[in-house]
């Protein structure tokens, strides 16, 4: 296996366990990092998968998208925190209540 | 050389449609920054760019009619390398209806919110045209993935802006939901990237297409793009089981916000699932599993979001579940383009700009009746209905097209998905799209039923202004008027690159 | 450019675009109102009036829009539009005056008037669509504008009456559309063409036709109040009475039972349908629907009720007559479709007089009330008898020719169904007449509205008895050139004998 491949193993890897995260954790912030670990996944991908072959130069394009990528999961987060935030003052909690509950 | 080349050719290579095509993108981004310098003028700006976009998007129809399909290199850099702007029959009619729906819901909103609320109203919502007009002018996956999330970053803080408990909560799922799919929709860009390293649709499509190409499609890894880019655009679509995002946001945020993003938010994602599905993915998925999948989707999305929101107690719940089941009929399009190419794709396009004008009208309407009566539970609606005659007639009108009743937009597109079904021999889908529309029926009278029983205020009854009304009823009698402009939105539709839609058939 | 080909989009267009106007208009414009509804009326009537001249002397008037790829919008005035035409904008004109008349001083009558004009402007579209999506378009269109005309009143019942409405006719029009759609993907026409355009069809499609003539006769069937689809049509009688006059006699039932005419005359032709063997059934559905009309007409007090059982079972004279698929039997049917409009409209202009004037809405109140409204009760008088078949009134050619009919082509049972259901008739409507007649005035009456010396106001009582007028000179001058009769013999010798 070569370098490349072990970093988009792991890119992978760093995805699914953001899902997971995502999906099983109530808790806003929590689900805000999952969703962190999963942009870093794809970001982690992108660029591992820049070098195609050994014997040459990596593409330049998927650095230039994964800093793209990042100024968007930025802001992106900082809505999300801030939103979050909002809803924690509201309702006194920082989860979101059950579509049941209404 | 290349860059050579583009720098020498540059001057010439502006002419006058990709003055228009540039000018759709940078007007509402301009537009945004001057909200933020000028926040007292906003409104008066915001109300200005919505002109604007709708004289350019004219404009650029007037160009690609006159010279076909159009693609332009921002900058002078080409494809694969720089970013290709690209617009045909269906980018132009997408445009035209956020062009002209998102006028109608800015005159609106200069009467709808007070100067506090309208200076956080306006710049967001020229943000969300500036992601619709690029994403719509976009062929290139990447920066599809950019207007997309910029689109859903603008659609929640909108849907946030009142600030209640159900509007933050609403837009709260609404963006969990949209960054999960963001995010699945990028991993599948990068594993196109890596397999056939562009991000260029055209081509992408060529890659997959060509015949030496066959085994490398089927990698893995252009199947998990394929599975991923699909379930995240059908996330942001809400099409059933993936709705459950869709009736908070929608229905708590303000209405001329629940009209935006109930008309076009969701219409843009479903807009590039076309582009992808029928041109790169088409080799893929040409077996049938998939498309009677999606198909069957689509079915159970018209009946259950009818059902539901025939169980509504409150009208823009209704109205946003009316959503779900009318996103339902967009994807009965998967299992019928591939054997009745044109039919299918007029039907479906056709559909699309319908719901996009009855839909806003039907929000707008809702506002107007929750300004009006402070209320909008169903039940108690005979109150207002009937002091905003032209409101009820504007909600009246919008429910014969979502109905599909002749005449109508709407009608329009499901005969033709009607015909597309039972030239298939497709009865269950017929089946389908007949009860989808009895069911609209009940929803709809259930509400217009009220009109006609009088009823004295019981409370105190604030004004609605003429303006808030005449837009919505504009954009519903455009809904029906709609029935009787087949031929040239059609003919419109028709206008393509050969390697863009080389699968559709048209 | 020829001027002819506007002619049926103008007649469409004479009451759309009043009605449009007369929706913005405020509540206290009457005059204005008025004037706007008579001059559509009086259009309407005039540009007919020159169709009917130009047919006759062989011009020819269709106007054709696109309306889809291949699918065009067609208004033609054939023979058979043009009855169902004439018919209408005639009855409209007496019926906006009667409305007038009726709802003075009562509230929404803008939004009333606008609707009123929108259904007729549907029912002319109806009457003159060159094909069946046209005609699919109208139909709708009549369901949807006859919705807010049975709400009007705003009581929680005659909510109840549109729910009921809605149910039926949005449900008949979905099969409708089915029917229509279908047919157009197997055929690619749809086209109304004397003798139908179907009979090139292969018998490995005849299972597929079969079930669309009925999934068309089934959409259709739902405004013509064939049974049991009929369930809406008693209930919608809570509308004030000018629009179950119009409902009646002209906009929602005739159009269920033009459009029956049309499905088997112009899309299967007579003869194919007789090949596919559905013709007998529907033979004999109407048949029953006679019988069992007239019998729940027999058990009903309310007038209206009455009436409008007697309607389910006189229309479906048309459908019979359709139906037998013969020439003579053809000209009944056909004929019945201006004869009953003329009669029932006339009852029913009556029996709102009475409701107005006196407050009378069930039979049991109606004693000695011919001597206290002489005029309104003789022209109910002709009316009923008409409907009985009595000659000279109209009503006694329809089931002459009917009767004819079923006997020229070895179907005598008919005439059995003919005899008892004007027995049928006579029993529910001779007793009305008696009471009304003979039985002595009562003390007082329910809800008298004082008019002076005279029975009512002109504007009520002048329609019923034009509409008398119009069955007894229908009946009178039958072998007169332009009568209903001679129109329909055109029609008949069209489907039948031409080549």
């Amino acid at each position: 296996m070569n370098p490349a491949n072990f970093y988009a193993l792991v890119g992978i890897g760093l995805f699914c366990i953001g899902l997971f995260g995502m999906i099983i954790n109530s808790h806003l912030l929590r689900k805000i990092l999952a969703f962190n670990i999963m942009g870093s996944g794809v970001f982690l991908i992108l660029v591992a998968l820049g070098r195609r072959a050994d014997n040459m130069p990596a593409d330049p394009v998927p650095h230039a998208m994964v800093i793209t990528g990042i100024v968007v999961a930025v802001s992106a987060t900082a809505l999300a925190l801030t939103l979050m935030i909002k809803v924690t003052t509201i309702t006194g909690q920082a989860t979101l209540p059950d579509e049941d509950d209404k | 050389m290349a860059i050579e080349n583009a720098l020498m050719t540059f001057p010439m290579a502006f002419p006058l449609v990709s003055l228009f095509a540039v000018t759709l993108i940078l007007l509402p981004l301009v537009g945004v920054i001057c909200c933020f310098l000028m926040p007292r003028i906003s409104r008066t700006l915001g109300l200005f760019t919505s002109f604007a976009n709708v004289i350019s998007v004219a404009g650029l129809g007037w160009q690609i009619l006159e010279h076909d399909s159009y693609r332009h290199a921002v900058g002078g850099w080409g494809a694969p390398l720089g970013i290709e702007l690209y617009a045909d029959g269906l980018s132009l009619l997408m445009l035209a209806t956020t062009a002209i729906v998102g006028l109608a819901i800015s005159v609106y909103s200069t009467a709808y919110f007070k100067p506090a609320a309208g200076v956080r109203f306006w710049p967001i919502w020229l943000c969300l045209l500036t992601a619709l007009n690029t994403l719509f002018l976009s062929e290139d996956i990447f920066n599809l993935y950019v207007t997309l999330e910029l689109l859903s970053l603008s659609a929640v803080a909108l849907t946030a802006l009142t600030g209640s408990k159900e509007a933050l909560s609403g837009a709260m799922r609404y963006l969990l939901a949209s960054l999960l799919a963001s995010l699945s929709y990028l991993l599948g860009v990068v594993l196109l990237y890596h397999s056939f390293g562009s991000v260029d649709i055209s081509i992408l499509t060529q890659q997959m297409q060509a015949p030496s190409a066959t085994l490398a499609t089927a990698t893995p890894a252009v199947w998990a793009a394929l599975g991923l880019m699909g379930a995240g655009l059908m996330l942001k679509t809400a099409i059933f089981p993936l709705h459950f995002w869709l009736p908070p946001a929608h229905g708590s945020a303000p209405a001329p916000v629940s009209a935006l993003l109930s008309a076009l938010v969701i219409k843009a994602s479903f807009y590039i699932l076309l582009r992808l599905w029928f041109t790169l993915f088409e080799p893929l998925v040409d077996s049938q599993a998939i498309n009677s999948l999606l198909g069957l989707l689509g079915c159970t999305a018209i009946l259950w979001g009818s059902v539901q929101a025939i169980r509504q107690t409150r009208l823009k719940l209704l109205i946003a579940y009316s959503t779900v089941a009318q996103i339902g009929y967009l994807f009965l399009i998967f299992p019928l383009a591939p054997n009745m190419g044109s039919l299918a794709w007029n039907g479906v396009a056709y559909l699309i700009i319908s719901h996009a004008l009855a839909k806003s009208a039907m929000f707008l309407c809702a506002g107007n009746l929750l300004r009006f009566g402070g209320h909008d539970r169903i039940a108690d609606l005979d109150r207002v209905v009937q002091r905003l005659p032209l409101t009820a007639a504007a909600f009246a009108l919008a429910g014969v097209s979502i109905m599909g009743i002749p005449p109508s937009g709407g009608f329009i597109g499901k005969w033709l998905l009607l015909e597309a079904s039972m030239n298939q021999g497709r009865w269950d889908l017929v089946a389908v799209i007949v009860i989808g529309g009895l069911l609209a029926a009940v929803y709809i009278f259930k509400v217009i039923g009220y009109t006609f029983i009088p009823a004295k205020v019981t409370h105190e009854a604030h004004a609605v202004s003429a303006r808030m009304q005449w837009s919505a009823l504009l954009l519903a009698i455009g809904a029906v008027l709609l029935g009787f402009l087949s031929l040239p939105v059609l003919s419109l539709l028709n206008i393509s690159d050969a390697t863009i839609t080389s699968g559709v058939g048209l | 450019m020829n001027w002819n080909a506007w002619v049926p989009l103008l007649v469409v267009i004479s009451s759309l675009l009043p009605g449009l106007i007369i929706f913005s208009l405020p509540e206290d414009k009457v005059r204005l109102r008025i004037t706007l509804n008579l001059f559509g009326a009086l259009i309407k009537f005039l540009l007919v009036g020159l169709m009917l001249w130009g047919v006759y002397n062989g011009f020819h008037y269709e106007i054709r829009l696109p309306l889809l790829p291949n699918l065009e919008l067609v208004l033609r005035a054939g023979p058979l539009a043009l009855l169902f035409v004439t018919l209408s904008s005639i009855l409209w004109l007496v019926t906006t005056v009667y409305a007038i008349g009726y709802l003075e001083d009562s509230p929404h009558r803008s939004r009333f008037f606008g609707f009123f004009s929108l259904c007729v402007t549907a029912t002319t579209g109806v009457a003159l669509a060159g094909n069946l999506i046209t005609f699919l378009l109208f139909y709708e269109l009549l369901t949807l504008a006859t919705y807010p005309l049975i709400v009007h009143r705003g009581t929680e019942e005659a909510r109840q009456a549109g729910k009921t409405y809605l149910r039926y006719t949005i449900s008949g029009g979905a099969l409708l559309l089915i029917g229509t759609a279908w047919l157009y993907s197997l055929t690619g026409n749809l086209e109304f063409t004397p003798k139908g355009f179907l009979t090139n069809m292969g018998e490995e499609h005849y299972p597929a036709l079969i079930t669309i003539f009925i999934l068309l006769i089934a959409g259709l069937g739902v405004k013509a109040a064939l049974f049991p689809l009929h369930g809406w049509l008693p209930q919608a009688m809570i509308a004030p009475a000018p629009v179950s006059a119009l409902l009646h006699a002209v906009a929602v039932v005739k159009a269920g039972a033009f459009g029956i005419i049309r499905v088997v005359y112009e899309v299967f032709g007579v003869e194919f349908s007789a090949t596919l063997g559905v013709l007998t059934p529907l033979a004999w559905l109407a048949a029953f629907t006679i019988i069992y009309g007239s019998i729940r007409a027999l058990y009903q007090d309310d007038l209206k009720r009455r009436l409008a059982y007697s309607t389910v079972s006189q229309v479906s004279y048309i459908t019979l007559g359709v139906a037998i698929a013969g020439p003579i039997a053809a000209i009944g049917g056909v004929v019945h479709l201006v004869h009953q409009g003329v009669m029932k409209i006339t009852l029913f202009f009556c029996a709102g007089n009475l409701a107005e004037t006196l407050g009378i809405h069930k039979i049991s109140e109606m004693n000695g009330v011919g001597r206290r409204m002489p005029w309104t009760m003789a022209a109910f008088t002709i009316g009923a008898f008409g409907m009985i078949g009595a000659p000279p009134i109209a009503g006694f050619f329809s089931k002459w020719y009917l009767g004819l009919g079923a006997l020229n082509t070895d179907q005598s049972w008919v005439i059995f169904v003919l005899a008892g259901s004007s027995l049928l008739n006579a029993t529910y409507f001779l007793p009305i007449l008696h009471r009304a007649w003979f039985k002595t005035l009562p003390e007082s009456w329910p809800e008298e509205h004082d008019f002076g010396n005279k029975e009512t106001t002109w504007t009520l009582l002048l329609p019923p008895l034009i509409t008398a007028a119009m069955a007894l000179t229908a009946g009178l001058l039958v072998t007169m050139p332009f009568s209903p009769l001679e129109w329909a013999k055109l029609i008949s010798a069209r489907e039948f004998y031409q080549p």
